[in-house]
């Protein structure tokens, strides 16, 4: 068996299965916060209710998001050592650091706030979520200022046949990060508050407990259609710097083959098999150009013009990544991000014209919209993963450079065959246990506890009929 | 300089990791065995309690080597590279056990269902005791040395790791934390827990002494400690296996705390020993010594030392303290009425 091909296809799983589970933990973690700190500031009992349902859920997802990070932290040492031993010196740097300041706080707080129910002052327990939120957050600025090494490597010089780093303030300061973790912290609030409002829809319909999901879908209605807009741009500026940083991966993206000035955005193309031709595409004069510099003129270089240039930088090779990957997970990523503005935009006009009594039918689009975000989210990796193509690092280290000497193709065959069973396996469980919980809504507040307003005159009561505490 | 101190940074994550996983692992190791009850539900209910021991703390206590890990890859990336990709198979072994685990630690009780708890209560007892024999197995091949060739590169195979040396380090660990978790476990429960795993910890304290003197006395054929010593530990050994006896006679005496610190400090001298042992090497070849992996030829440069060295004299005390801090908020003793669910 080739490793090569299966050392990047347990990557590839590896990865994108890790990524399922942080995206909701990111932007699930600083929601969960606002809605304890929502109970800590006005002591209304429906917001303690939102923290212990939603954090519940939470707890579940993260607990998957850490296991299989463990496995992200090592397998640069057993699949790519060679990569490990050519960049440790720089890339080793901010995985420590990942590990010192936010897996710690992370993990330790988390195991507080879980069990420090009634062990802690309410204000402690609060400052544990927080930080919980904090250390995730943190984690992904250190992973991302590792990759974006990869994308971009900066802050260091070639010595003694690796690379070493030279410059700790360009390598944190890199300015790929600058775009990449306000998308992953964007993507994480659109990939909670479509959580949340799909989970919220279902309850909504079915009248299980209209005061906390009325509040979590309003909650996820707001700070969602800003996160979506927020991304929209947001990937529009990262586009442009790829357009910079990356031409191949732009050109690749739009499977643009011949340079054009001003270039036009592709709706629908289909290329030849040994990738070096189009064969069919409907598309629009001019708009590449302005995704790419905000100029409805500029060159963009199509993948025949840069494949000679790499040719004559760097040698002989092939430098054009997979384009069925790269075209297509680009068009569902940014289809997806104008589905979901759309669906925000939906539940915006909901919220603020307060229909949940009588919710539309329609709200139940939201409960099917919940995978959206992660089909985007998993979409953007295999793009700019695979955009990156043929490279490790790039322009630095290819992909068959960094690959271990010492594994053989068999064992990598085992260890992926074992973490893609034990995984499935996991997700079965995760799945249902997630759905088990999101089913169970906490029972309604009778009128008049803590802190509760009274049912104003008019208002139809008959969840309230039958309320247990 | 540098070297050496990062070298030494690294053991005490690696130490930081034994003393508090250690106990961990034990307690999940004990699982099934302090849980025995006629009544299913009380067994259910032993268990969560046993769990509730270390629930608030395991995963924190794992992330000690999930840093040990990344500090390598910052600090000795020929190490990093060499270890992970030559201990293959071992380590992907030991990755299954740590994710079985972590999830079956937060699965388990969300779901009533008998066979859906067994199942992870397997998880957690296959994970606590496999995960420390892997590691004690890891770390004895690192010293005893494994073939590495003049390119740094490890050319043995899986079962080059399983050599009896190995596994007797393996064991050893294994039982060293079975009999610290027994002696947690008394410390932090209440009501009829406390004699149990006290009674345990008493009866395992012959085994965990013998196998200690074996380990010991192994390491001195095994490996050529006498001859090449980095550091001459001196009595650290002898004070490290002194130290667990001590701690036998305290669990006898019903003296739980000393009990627990003792053992602690025995682990810490264990480890100590061994990386004194190794030092300056960071792993051993079998082949030749010129192949050795040293704190010189496996490290980054010094601007990378000294940039990790600053971050880590920052961010460790802050760790500690509130590490230390969530043990505090959560001394109380558990019993079988405390509230376990969460």
């Amino acid at each position: 068996m080739d490793a090569l091909v299966l050392a990047r296809l347990q990557f590839a799983i590896t990865t994108i299965y890790h990524f399922f589970f942080v995206p909701l933990t990111l932007g699930l973690s600083i929601l969960v916060a606002l809605m304890q700190t929502l109970h800590y500031t006005t002591g209304r009992e429906v917001y303690k209710q939102m923290t212990k349902f939603w954090g519940k859920l939470f707890v579940i997802n993260f607990a998957m998001g850490v296991v299989t990070g463990i496995v992200q932290e090592f397998q640069f040492g057993m699949n790519w050592s060679e990569f490990s031993r050519f960049v440790g010196d720089v890339f080793g740097v901010p995985l420590a650091i990942e590990a010192l300041l936010a897996f710690f706080l992370e993990s330790t707080f988390l195991g507080i706030w879980i069990f420090g129910w009634d062990k802690l002052s309410k204000k402690m327990h609060l400052a544990a979520i927080w930080l919980v939120a904090i250390g995730a957050n943190i984690s992904a600025l250190w992973i991302l200022i590792a990759n974006s090494f990869m994308q971009e490597p900066v802050g260091y010089v070639i010595r003694n046949g690796r690379a070493e780093m030279d410059n700790f303030l360009a390598l944190i300061l890199n300015p790929n990060i600058f775009v990449q973790f306000p998308h992953v912290i964007l993507s994480g609030f659109v990939t909670a508050t479509f959580f949340i409002m799909g989970i919220s829809a279902y309850h909504l319909l079915r009248k299980s407990n209209t005061e906390v999901f009325k509040r979590s879908f309003q909650m996820g209605a707001i700070i969602g259609i800003i996160a979506v807009v927020m991304l929209i741009f947001n990937g529009h500026s990262q586009a442009q710097h790829v357009a910079e940083s990356q031409p191949m991966k732009l050109a690749s993206s739009e499977a643009l083959w011949e340079t054009e000035d001003p270039a036009s955005f592709s709706l629908f193309t289909i290329g030849s098999l040994d990738q070096t031709q189009e064969i069919f595409s409907i598309r629009i004069p001019a708009v590449l150009s302005f995704m790419a510099f905000n100029n409805w003129t500029g060159e963009v270089k199509g993948l025949n013009q840069l494949q000679a240039e790499f040719q004559s930088q760097f040698g002989p090779g092939d430098y054009v990544p997979n384009l069925v990957i790269t075209y297509w997970s680009f068009r569902g990523m940014v289809g997806l991000g104008f589905v979901m503005l759309g669906l925000a935009v939906y539940a915006l006009f909901i919220s603020l014209a307060e229909m949940f009594e009588k919710p539309p039918r329609a709200i139940k689009l939201f409960l099917w919209a919940i995978p959206l975000p992660y089909l985007a989210n998993s979409f953007g990796w295999l793009l700019t993963e695979v955009g990156r193509y043929p490279w490790l690092v790039y322009g630095l280290m290819k992909l068959e450079q960094g690959l271990s000497t010492v594994v053989a193709g068999w064992q990598v065959l085992i260890t992926l065959l074992g973490f893609t069973l034990i995984y499935g396996a996991l997700m079965v469980a995760d799945i249902y246990l997630l759905t088990k919980y999101a089913r169970q809504a906490p029972p309604p507040l009778e009128p008049g506890v803590e802190g509760q307003p009274e049912p104003t005159a008019g208002e139809s009561l008959p969840s309230l009929v039958g309320a247990q505490n | 300089m540098l070297n050496t101190l990062w070298f030494i940074l690294i053991a005490v994550l690696y130490i930081g990791f034994f003393v508090l996983e250690g106990f961990d692992f034990g307690v999940g190791t004990l699982l099934p065995f302090l849980s025995r009850d006629k009544d299913p539900q009380k067994v259910d209910r032993k268990r969560r309690l046993l769990i509730n021991t270390i629930g608030p703390h395991w995963d924190g206590n794992e992330v000690w080597l999930l840093t040990a890990g990344g500090a390598t890859f910052a600090a000795f990336p020929e190490w990093y590279a060499t270890m992970f990709s030559g201990f293959y198979l071992a380590l992907f072994l030991l990755l299954l056990m740590l994710i079985v685990r972590g999830v079956a630690f937060e699965f388990r009780s969300k779901d009533y269902n008998p066979r859906w708890r067994a199942l992870w209560d397997w998880c957690i007892f296959l994970g606590s005791a496999i995960s420390p024999v892997l590691i004690g197995v890891a770390f004895a091949n690192i010293l005893r040395g494994v073939p590495i060739n003049a390119q740094g590169q490890y050319v043995g195979g899986f079962f080059n790791l399983l050599n009896p040396y190995a596994l007797l380090a393996g064991v050893t660990t294994l039982m060293v934390f079975v009999f610290y978790g027994a002696i947690f476990i008394s410390l932090k429960t209440a009501g009829e827990m406390v004699e149990k795993a006290r009674a345990t910890a008493q009866k395992l304290w012959v085994v965990v002494v013998m196998l200690l003197f074996a380990l010991g006395i192994y390491t001195l054929i095994e490996t050529d400690a006498i001859s090449r010593l980095g550091i001459n530990p001196g009595i650290v050994p002898l004070a490290s296996i002194a130290v667990i006896v001590a701690a036998g006679y305290f669990v006898r005496k019903n003296r739980l705390g000393w009990a627990f610190s003792l053992t602690a400090l025995g682990i810490v001298l264990a480890l100590a020993t061994m990386f004194m042992i190794l030092y300056p090497n960071v792993m051993v070849s079998s082949i030749s010594p010129a192949n050795n992996l040293t704190i010189e030829n496996a490290a980054s440069t010094p601007y990378t030392l000294t940039v990790m060295t600053i971050v880590a004299l920052i961010f460790t005390p802050i760790v500690l303290f509130y590490q230390i801090w969530s043990y505090r908020v959560f001394r109380k003793r558990l019993t079988l009425d405390s509230h376990l669910e969460y």
